[in-house]
């Protein structure tokens, strides 16, 4: 059993499991943290952006200034933006069975891995992963396309030279494995190899193996896998929350009795409570408005965002906001706020109950009647002719390297009257903002990521009580700015083994136990017996079947009697194959009962060769110091019975094949394992 | 012997108040709770005194499962849980449950407001009734105890409607509840994966009709709806609420918009608007093609479809209504009939199945005298057509469903006798299983074999798969192992890791044979002679000469001794344990027919 880890990202994870017989890709996620080093794409002609001067090596060198552009002492890449793909040279990902998606923001690598690397197998999510990450997916492209960019920067890449560049460029990891978006062709090539599953559905992999999704109470349709065969189960515990937000409650109960927990996921920014972020944004985003400002909150297209629209709807009126308009504004914000409503059985209890009224789980329908809030594919057509000031703009990305979030930020970046909220914890804000440098507008850190800290995740492996814990190794140290916050580890007995990108783990498992099935024919014909209080054994002489990974034992074929006896063939005609396992004894012979009944005459079933039918008459028992020898003078055979052995000497092997018949009335006497 | 039981109380070669109670591995599952429309007396709902007679139904009951909210499926369930008095869990999926309670309120209102029933169940009990509900989504494994698991399928038919897989163990039996092999304008079809279970139970209300392509049938409805309205009649569609309703508003409101045409169609009862709701928020339970473009255009929100008030009906001109209940047994639809039933312009469309007893039915077999309330006879004039829009899977649908789900037996209910016979003989022939139709209170008993799971050692199983590689056709090898059983937990090991485990030493049964030969020479050399022999007959055994110059076959010793008295005989002792028995006994008479002479 091993776990191959692809990502290094601790909340994109992309880990590649074998357990028995199968390979398993436990989500896909893609690392866009790298756009951070690209320039921003403008949707409209930016002077500013197209001004700033190429970058210079310190010798004055500027072979480079067509590629890298400086601005406010950082160094951006001019090109079309590029994303940090999984390893894939680690494992070979045509061998991969299968590949289990967690939730829509775990799965945007997909189509890189089913399109490029000669995938073949399934993948498996819910339908709101797969509704959600296709918007995500769309939004992503749509952003990228409608920007075309002629330029492609690759000469910075070459090793020697990035090492001359400054940070964080320098720093950057495996950018040979860089690449650009996919486009929509092959992100509906994916997302056809999706195969939707419910909670709770039990899928069998080749019979080796069933994989189980799980509420994991992050986001709509989010899910933990169970991986399990009869004996050994692995939980895969990625983005998590126990905050009671829109999605289903996280199940925790079936996380219990694991060998092996893989915890990704966790939040990123665990010194900040959700819950005073949000009051933070609201208030934040009335005083600008209040002042005449407008208020920019870069986003993704579903997620959070349905949360802080069902905020602002409750708070609206009581801060005075009613006349200001909201904007959502993405290619893809109406097929968001329609898919929301229509996932009821993913939804929270509260918001279940609204559909059997029956009426719209999230009050944004009502926000978009009344007008409050309005949505828009992009800042062209409709929007330019509604679009008042001032006015709350949720729109993305949240990279601000692409998409309208571009425009707003150029628009309204000069004045300190606005203000930009960000609400999304994947990018470090400060690094967002250093292409728009300097800027006047006020800019707000209400991070609002709902996934688990660090004290639910100790009291939660408390509850669950795996075996082992399997977790990045980022989760393993303080975060490096608060090296002495040693709360803020996975603090677990024994601890947790932590991975990084293209490592091997080999997971700590040893598999001792296989099911079997045992034919209703042969379990009748077994004969258990009581060894101990509440313990019983069986012998089992079977026919193995292994079909499918399924093995069943059956009864073994009758025994060709033999019809004529001088018919069949002597058994040492044919050389016996010693491969055959006989069954062990144990028990001892008790001598009396022993020499009695080989003295009696009557045998069952009548042994053929014992003289006249009658038992032996010259048996001669002399104690040892060990135990017992009985002697059959008149058959020369000698039998040393001791408590753990019994050895019998003799002439005649005939003899020899008496005596076994002999023992057969009387191993039921005796405690004897294994005896027919 | 294990078994399993079914015995239906209602849906026993008839159609109305399904339910079927099944007891497998000692679960008992009552599947559907319905009441039948055709009677107004007790027999309106199942028979539960079948079960109350020994004692109380949450005792007896491990859960109850509805298929789907059509009231022939759910309707007592008030009086079964409320008025009987049942508290375990109901099962039902969302759509049901979000459905189910509003149907049982109408249901309630026309037996109580409108027909002055006492004693009927209350609204209040119908509100405690869906208290006990769990709601069920579609594949997911819903674990009622510890043993007893089901799981639903999508069944197409209504939305919400499903299938049921109830499973304890290896054994289990599938419900259909009602269903449709073919996708419809705002259902998919019902699916089911090859789950191979014991018995399969499946409605057949179909059960000797094929019809024909839906196309032809949705054509035909068109042409004489447009007819009826071109000429200036009046066209009485009766339907239930929620289903075909749906369906068939879908068909002519596109049709109005292709044709332009502007006579109005209306829709009984406050209940549309709110029904077009849910299958607003239900998408996913809709077809592809619906839930793909819900976002552009949702499918349910009418144009030309509007909402009717009682005063429509005298109105003159040409108009299509939709009202309810299907099959003309009461409500709205029968009220509009009476005043319609006269004029030979108008034209009823039975879109669906009527049971017997309704008006729908005795209209469909041709009366064209119905005597109503209060003596009074209502001739029919009118025209009387019938289309099959009812979502059920005819005879072709459910061979294949037979087919996809590979069941052991079929079990036949929700259909006339007449034709289940015909349906049986036909699912006997090609798929070689058994096939019952049990009446109602009849109860057929299944035998079962189900077999034992139990965990193998790796160790042993790896050994013995190791071995499999061999190709041996001749005879099949034996596996040997010791089952250890310990409480509920069966271990099948090796018999070494039994004896070790549960602290027993092995008795060792060791044979020593004598075997006498002519041999002059010294013993050493008799022990070369020996292993030279053996060495040449048996290839593939491992023959070894040790130092001490004894000869081992394998485990098997070999030594040679002189004779006591004779210096011309040797004697050889082979010596073997009982594990080795075969071998020893081999080589015991191999060596007694004399060693080759040396050359």
């Amino acid at each position: 059993m091993k776990l191959y880890c692809l990502s290094g990202h601790p909340t994109l994870p992309c880990n590649v499991l074998k357990f028995k017989s199968t390979t398993i890709m436990l989500d896909c996620g893609l690392d866009m943290t790298s756009t951070l080093n690209f320039l921003p794409l403008p949707l409209v002609q930016s002077p500013r952006l197209s001004n700033l001067p190429g970058w210079s090596l310190k010798d004055g060198n500027a072979f480079l200034d067509k590629e890298l552009k400086e601005c406010s002492g950082h160094v951006f890449v001019d090109s079309v933006p590029e994303f940090c793909l999984p390893e894939t040279e680690l494992i070979d990902l045509s061998t991969v069975d299968v590949i289990l998606i967690s939730n829509y923001h775990c799965m945007m690598a997909l189509p890189y891995i089913t399109e490029h690397t000669g995938f073949t197998g399934t993948v498996y999510a819910t339908e709101p992963s797969v509704q959600i990450g296709r918007l995500l997916m769309e939004e992503l492209v749509n952003f990228i396309e409608r920007v075309p960019k002629a330029q492609s920067a690759s000469l910075w890449k070459n090793k020697d030279i990035q090492r001359l560049l400054p940070s964080p460029l320098k720093d950057a990891v495996e950018v040979s494995t860089w690449r650009r978006c996919y486009t929509m062709q092959e992100v509906n090539s994916a997302l056809s190899k999706i195969q939707l599953v419910g909670y709770s559905q039990k899928i069998e992999l080749f019979g080796a193996v069933q994989v189980t999704p799980l509420s994991s109470g992050y986001a709509l349709g989010s899910s933990n896998w169970i991986i399990q065969s009869h004996y050994e189960k692995v939980s895969y515990v990625s983005g998590s929350s126990l905050l009671t937000t829109h999605p289903q409650p996280m199940d925790q109960a079936s996380l219990k009795n694991s060998d092996v927990l893989i915890l990704t996921g966790l939040t990123q920014i665990p010194t900040a409570n959700p819950d005073s972020m949000v009051g933070e944004f609201c208030s934040n985003l009335s005083l600008t408005v209040r002042n005449g400002g407008n208020v920019l909150v870069p986003c993704y297209p579903s997620g959070v965002i349905y949360d802080l629209l069902e905020c602002l709807y409750q708070y609206i009126d009581s801060a005075g906001l009613s006349s200001i308009p909201f904007y959502f504004i993405s290619p893809v914000a109406n097929s968001s706020l329609e898919f929301s409503q229509i996932f009821a059985e993913w939804l929270c209890h509260n918001k279940q109950t609204k559909v059997y009224l029956p009426e719209p789980p999230f009050p944004h329908a009502e926000l978009i009647q009344t007008n409050k809030l309005k949505h828009y594919p992009s800042i062209h057509g409709d929007f330019s002719n509604d679009f008042r000031q001032p006015c709350v703009v949720f729109t993305g990305h949240p990279s601000l390297r692409f998409g309208d979030v571009v425009h707003f930020m150029e628009l309204w970046g000069k004045s300190s009257l606005n203000t930009v909220i960000f609400t999304e914890p994947d990018f470090t804000y400060l690094e967002a903002l250093a292409p728009y440098q300097p800027l006047a507008m006020k800019c707000i850190y209400c991070p609002i990521d709902t996934r688990l800290n660090f004290i639910q995740v100790s009291k939660l492996l408390k509850e669950v009580q795996p075996l082992h814990v399997v977790c990045p190794e980022q989760y393993t140290q303080p975060p490096p700015a608060q090296s002495h916050r040693i709360d803020l580890m996975i603090d677990c007995q024994p601890p947790a083994m932590s991975y990084r990108r293209a490592e091997v783990l080999a997971l700590p498992f040893k598999r001792r136990y296989e099911k079997i099935e045992i034919m209703p024919e042969l379990a009748d014909s077994l004969v258990p017996m009581e060894i101990k209080p509440g313990v019983s054994l069986a012998t089992v002489s079977a026919v193995l079947h292994t079909k499918d990974n399924k093995h069943i034992l059956q009864p073994p074929p009758r025994p060709a009697q033999p019809t004529g006896g001088k018919k069949r063939k002597r058994a040492s005609d044919d050389i016996p194959d010693c491969k055959v396992l006989k069954p062990l004894l144990s028990g001892s012979i008790p001598v009396e009962q022993f020499v009695q009944t080989l003295e009696k005459s009557t045998q069952h079933p009548p042994v053929p060769f014992l003289l006249e039918q009658h038992g032996f008459s010259d048996i001669k028992v002399e104690d040892t110091a060990k135990g017992h020898i009985v002697l059959l003078q008149e058959a020369e055979t000698l039998i040393q019975i001791e408590e753990d052995s019994t050895h019998i000497i003799c002439d005649n092997d005939e003899m020899l094949r008496m005596i076994r018949i002999l023992r057969i009335p009387l191993s039921s006497k005796l405690r004897c394992l294994c005896l027919k | 012997m294990p078994e399993i039981r079914v015995t239906p109380l209602g849906a026993g070669q008839d159609v109305g108040r399904s339910c079927i109670l099944v007891s497998i591995a000692g679960k008992n599952v009552m599947l559907d709770c319905g009441m039948h429309m055709g009677f107004s007396d007790d027999r309106r709902f199942p028979d539960f005194s079948y079960i109350t007679r020994s004692g109380r139904l949450t005792d007896f009951l491990d859960c109850v499962i509805i298929s789907h909210f059509h009231l022939d499926h759910c309707g007592a369930l008030p009086y079964f849980s409320e008025m009987v008095g049942y508290d375990g869990p109901i099962y039902m999926t969302q759509p049901t449950q979000a459905i189910c309670p509003i149907l049982l309120e109408d249901y309630r209102k026309i037996a109580v407001d409108k027909k002055g029933e006492a004693n009927f169940f209350t609204s209040q009990m119908i509100k405690d009734c869906m208290k006990k509900v769990v709601a069920v989504h579609l594949h997911q494994t819903v674990q009622v105890d510890d043993e007893l698991e089901i799981k639903a399928y999508y069944a197409g038919h209504v939305l919400g409607a499903a299938m049921f897989q109830i499973k304890v163990g290896s054994e289990s039996v599938v419900y259909t509840g009602d269903y449709n092999m073919t996708p419809d304008r705002h259902l998919g079809a019902a699916w089911i994966d090859k789950c191979r279970p014991n018995l399969l139970i499946t409605e057949s209300t179909y059960a000797t009709t094929i019809r024909d392509s839906k196309r032809c049938r949705e054509r035909d409805f068109l042409k004489k709806v447009h007819e009826t309205v071109e000429r200036g009649g009046k066209v009485l569609i009766p339907v239930f609420a929620l289903g075909r309703a749906q369906e068939l508003c879908i068909l002519l409101e596109t049709f109005w918009e292709r044709m332009d045409l502007k006579a109005p169609i209306y829709f009984s009862t406050g209940l549309t608007e709110k029904a077009n709701h849910y299958y607003k928020l239900f998408i996913p339970w809709t077809n592809q093609k619906i839930r793909k473009t819900f976002v552009q255009r949702n499918m349910f929100e009418f144009k030309h479809v509007k909402a009717f008030d009682r005063a429509f009906a005298d109105s003159p001109g040409p108009m299509v209504v939709f009202a309810t209940p299907g099959m003309l047994h009461a409500g709205q639809s029968l009220q509009i009939f009476r005043k319609w039933a006269g004029n030979e312009k108008n034209m009823v469309i039975m879109p669906g199945y009527c049971v017997q007893g309704t008006v729908g039915h005795k209209i469909l077999s041709g009366q064209r005298k119905l005597e109503m309330e209060g003596r009074q006879v209502l001739e029919v004039k009118m025209q009387v057509e019938y289309m099959s829009f009812s979502a059920h899977a005819d005879a072709k649908g459910i061979m294949q469903l037979v087919g996809q789900a590979e069941p052991e037996n079929v079990l036949l209910v929700h259909g006339e006798a007449k034709k289940m016979e015909f349906l049986k003989q036909k699912i006997e022939q090609e798929f070689r299983v058994s096939c019952y139709m049990p009446a109602n209170g009849e109860t057929v008993t299944l035998p079962t074999s189900p077999s034992i799971p139990v965990g193998i050692s790796l160790g042993l199983l790896k050994r013995e798969l190791a071995q499999g590689l061999l190709p041996d056709s001749k005879k099949p090898r034996l596996l040997h192992g010791t089952l250890i059983m310990k409480d509920s937990n069966f271990r099948l090991v090796s018999s070494e890791q039994a004896l070790k485990e549960l602290g027993l030493a092995e008795h060792q049964l060791r044979f020593t044979c004598r075997v006498h030969l002519h041999d002059t020479r010294k013993e050493q050399e008799t022990a070369v002679r020996v292993y030279s022999h053996l060495k040449s007959v048996l290839k593939d055994h491992c023959v070894q000469h040790l130092p001490d110059g004894s000869v081992t076959v394998e485990s098997i010793l070999i030594q040679a001794a002189a004779h006591s008295e004779d210096p011309g005989t040797k004697v050889l002792l082979v010596s073997w344990t009982y594990q080795d028995e075969e071998l020893g006994s081999y080589l015991t008479s191999l060596l007694k027919k004399g060693l080759p002479q040396a050359s």
